[in-house]
């Protein structure tokens, strides 16, 4: 296969990841969002919190694996992303580390003040990161601050408050609405009794905050200075990102979807799920189903205008990281692509088999007849 | 303090924390797969609930396992930026396919455990658990792959366009001698860990008298797993020895504190005081011939010592600079087929002319003295290595003797009368955790100066972020990794003296009921 097919291939692996993450682990993060609203005594929060006990650990490997993938496929950005964005990693981490032991400990003891400092915690790390992931979403379009020497070492000058611009932040909203409105979706199907139906009841007003923020979000780009190529492309060159030159071009965010009107389905796919999702309310299954089609929009529109860039540099525009010099050689991605053609298709298997087993709504009768089982 | 402190002093805790509880999983995993297989086999539900009570121990460690593993991920992006960019080509590769083939798998089915046991058939959930145990140790493998190839960065050369390490052959990354010895080397040293950890809790129920068949038979498993465990760590552990042999000279020179090359076969040294600045060790204790059997299983290959080590490395500093030379001129003239040429003759040195880095950036135009310092610098901390390394090792031989004992009093049915004996069980609880902590000094505190043995010091691996940045995320992974210890020490503590009929909150199964068939 060419270099450049592959690199085209591994972009689009790149949102497949993203967008399962946002779908699988976003269901529970958004789960943990809603934990102290709608679960209001222990026994209905431990409901909200055992219809995502035995499947968040399978979702957060989206998480692992989008990081591994990062790091194998896209080593520079990888490199520069994760060391850039330090000190907002640092509390993604810290809020994600408070969740497993978050899950684990929690009912472990009976004393209320235990399990309530524990219910925040929980909060904390479903809401931060959900925030936080946005935020980063929302500095690609920005661009942050940095440069390369000739030996590719990067030099920034990237701070938590410059990547808390007010572009970034509502783009950080539109990822709380979006993971709320899919966990509420999620609770209405999986939670039974009161939290269920509270979580019900947020769904059209986690809707319409997704579908206003992600509208001012698009119109605000739209007045953005986006980044394009200047130099010829150079689409199986050396991941070298010294090679090249980049304008800001007003509206240049828009230019893909000019070029491609097809590009539009993907904000309509997101309109549509929160649409359907309201609608089919009633019928939980369908719209959990819907409320998935949210990310996946999303994250798709965002691609999409980025394309072929992976991360902009605000101050030295012509050392963006793109798709054509960004990447891992040749050998890796086609060792990485082979191990992915055949391991998802295991993990989705096996992930399904395990929701099947799985089935059925959270009940509080069942969590006080096996209170040590449960969390 | 410099950033390169920081970062190693942050690697240092946050994956010697994440390995308190790894070995752990690791162990139980396999001893929780044994237990059930048992229960499924004799269908006596005494072994479904010890399956359950030591899984329920497992589920509190296994969550601070995933706790601290997250930031193992994701720190080598945030602090070592240009190690994730020189070496992320080859490096990466293997985390990723940690995910997708082992973690998925195994945190996908560590809920399915749990939640499980009355959602499906018995054979379904056994299924599931040793897969959940399958899952845990090929994960450990990937990683190993990962850090096997750090000490022997086989299958991958230097690209000057995009001057970074890229794979050259990926099966040799894959079935690296030194990733292969390491990978059982370690989950060896995971089941020694889990066994210790069975046969001393069970050990402090048989001294209480409480929960005495499943304390007894928790211990016989242990013990037999645990014997074999042992056994193995220490065979493989020679193993580990021989392949770090074949590469990494200076690590096996620096355990042994030999600073000069012993006439084949060398002495193993058993006690001595290593000297940093006369380079001599004092009140040596020397066994023949030991040390060159173990390193190179012939009895007439030399050892090499640290000084002549030293010598080589000045030689492979001055072809380093002419690599680097080259490469310096290529980036100004990258049509240059000649400079190319020179380059690839070189460029295997190319990592040694990086450690004149921290003497001046123009590397070029070293001075003898400088090559004559750089070289000095491969000398990793001599005391540290040779004593971390000979605690460990006389761990491993005593898991061995412990194990035998238990082991041949279970096979007596005598274990529950020995009172001392159940005492020294109960007291070794800490010591596998130590062995495993030290194992780590030595492989990668022995690697020093070195993150990618010859190719890349771990000075410029560093990312490029303030190091007020570091201090800060050091400062907090500290505080609130030890919180969550203090957390997990309690809750662990509290399951096990409140004993499986608490934790299951029903009484255990008497020793031979069975479980009705379904």
């Amino acid at each position: 296969m060419d270099y450049d097919t592959l690199r085209i291939i591994w972009w689009a692996l790149l949102g497949i990841l993203l967008i399962g993450l946002a779908i699988m682990d976003g269901f529970d993060l958004g789960t943990a969002i809603l934990l102290p609203f709608v679960g209001r005594n222990d026994i209905e929060r431990r409901v909200v919190i055992n219809t995502v006990g035995p499947v968040w650990e399978g979702n957060q490997v989206w998480l692992i694996l989008g990081g591994g993938a990062i790091f194998a496929a896209w080593p520079p950005l990888y490199a520069t992303a994760f060391s850039g964005f330090y000190l907002a990693m640092f509390l993604v981490l810290l809020a994600l580390i408070l969740r497993p032991v978050g899950f684990k400990f929690r009912s472990k003891l009976v004393s209320p003040t235990w399990r309530t400092m524990w219910d925040w915690a929980l909060f904390v790390g479903g809401f931060v990161p959900a925030l936080i992931f946005g935020v980063a979403f929302g500095n690609l379009f920005v661009g942050v601050p940095f440069g390369f020497d000739s030996d590719l070492r990067m030099h920034e000058t990237i701070t938590l408050l410059s990547l808390l611009n007010p572009f970034a932040l509502l783009a950080g909203l539109v990822s709380v609405a979006m993971l709320t409105l899919h966990g509420a979706t999620w609770l209405s199907l999986k939670a039974d009794g009161a939290p269920g139906a509270r979580a019900r009841a947020i769904v059209p007003y986690a809707a319409l905050a997704f579908a206003v923020l992600f509208t001012i979000g698009g119109v605000w780009t739209s007045h953005m200075d986006g980044f394009r190529l200047t130099s010829a492309l150079v689409a199986d060159g050396p991941s070298n990102p010294l090679m090249k030159t980049v304008a800001r071009v007003a509206g240049g965010w828009w230019q893909n979807y000019s070029l491609h009107p097809l590009f539009w389905l993907a904000p309509l796919v997101a309109y549509l799920g929160a649409a359907v999702a309201v609608m089919a309310r009633k019928r939980p299954l369908l719209a959990w189903v819907a409320s998935a089609l949210v990310p996946l929009g999303t994250i798709a529109t965002a691609g999409l205008s980025l394309f072929p860039f992976l991360l902009a540099s605000s101050s030295d525009p012509d050392m963006s990281l793109t798709v054509w010099d960004a990447s891992s050689s040749k050998l890796t991605l086609e060792i990485m692509l082979g191990c992915t053609v055949i391991f998802l298709p295991i993990i989705l298997a096996y992930t399904a088999w395990a929701y099947r087993v799985l089935r059925g709504p959270v009940k509080a009768e069942s969590i006080t007849s096996d209170s040590h089982g449960n969390y | 303090m410099d950033i390169e402190i920081l970062s190693r002093l942050q690697f240092a805790i946050t994956a010697l924390y994440h390995f308190l509880f790894v070995p752990l999983t690791l162990g139980l995993s396999i001893l929780l797969g044994i237990m059930e297989t048992v229960y499924v086999m004799t269908g006596r539900a005494i072994w479904r609930d010890m399956t359950k009570f030591w899984g329920a121990l497992f589920g509190i460690n296994f969550a601070m396992g995933v706790a601290t593993g997250i930031t193992m991920e994701f720190q080598f992006g945030m602090n070592w930026a240009y190690y994730s960019h020189y070496v992320g080509d080859v490096f990466g590769a293997p985390l990723a396919i940690e995910g997708m083939m082992a973690f998925f798998l195994e945190a996908t089915f560590v809920g399915l455990f749990f939640f499980g046991w009355n959602r499906m058939s018995k054979v379904a959930h056994l299924t599931v658990t040793w897969a959940l145990g399958i899952a845990t140790n090929l994960s450990a493998l990937w990683i190993l792959i990962a850090n096997g190839w750090m000490q022997f960065p086989a299958g991958a050369r230097f690209n000057a366009d995009t001057m970074r390490m890229e794979v050259s052959n990926f099966m040799e990354v894959l079935f690296n001698p030194v990733a292969q010895a390491k990978f059982v080397h370690t989950v060896s040293a995971g089941y020694v860990v889990g066994s210790v950890f069975v046969l001393a809790i069970s050990a402090y129920y048989l001294l209480r008298q409480r929960h005495v068949e499943l304390a007894r038979r928790s211990m016989t498993v242990a013990a037999s797993f645990g014997l074999a465990s042992a056994l193995s760590v220490v065979v493989l552990g020679d193993e580990s020895g021989y392949t770090a042999g074949l590469n990494q000279k200076m690590k096996i020179a620096a355990i042994e504190a030999m600073w000069n090359t012993e006439p084949a076969p060398a002495s193993f040294t058993v006690f001595g005081i290593p000297d940093l600045k006369t380079h001599t060790t004092n009140y040596e204790v020397k066994v023949p011939w030991v040390l060159g059997l173990i390193a190179t299983r012939t009895a007439d290959t030399p050892v090499p010592g640290i000084n002549n080590l030293v010598e080589v490395a000045k030689q492979r500093i001055k072809n380093g600079i002419v690599a680097y030379d080259a490469l310096a001129k290529l980036k100004a003239d990258r049509g240059n087929a000649a400079l190319r040429k020179t380059l690839d003759a070189h460029v295997d040195d190319l990592g040694y002319a990086l450690l004149l880095k921290r003497f001046r950036p123009d590397v070029q135009n070293a001075t003898q003295a400088q090559i004559d310092a750089a070289a000095n610098s491969t000398i990793p901390n001599v005391p540290a290595l040779f004593w971390s390394f000979r605690f460990m090792v006389g761990l491993g031989f005593y898991f061995i003797a412990l194990f035998a004992l238990a082991f041949y009093l279970s096979a007596k049915r005598r274990l529950d009368t020995h009172r001392v004996f159940l005492r020294v069980c109960l007291w070794t609880l800490p010591l596998p955790w130590i062995a495993a902590e030290l194992g780590w000094v030595v492989a990668e505190y022995g690697r020093q100066p070195w993150v990618i043995e010859g190719v890349l010091p771990t000075a410029l691996g560093v990312s490029s972020t303030a190091p007020g940045n570091v201090l800060f995320s050091l400062l907090g992974f500290l505080i609130f990794y030890s919180s969550l210890l203090v957390a997990d020490i309690f809750l662990m503590t509290k399951y096990i003296r409140l004993g499986p009929d608490g934790t299951l909150g029903h009484a255990v199964a008497a020793p031979f009921a069975r479980v009705p068939a379904e």
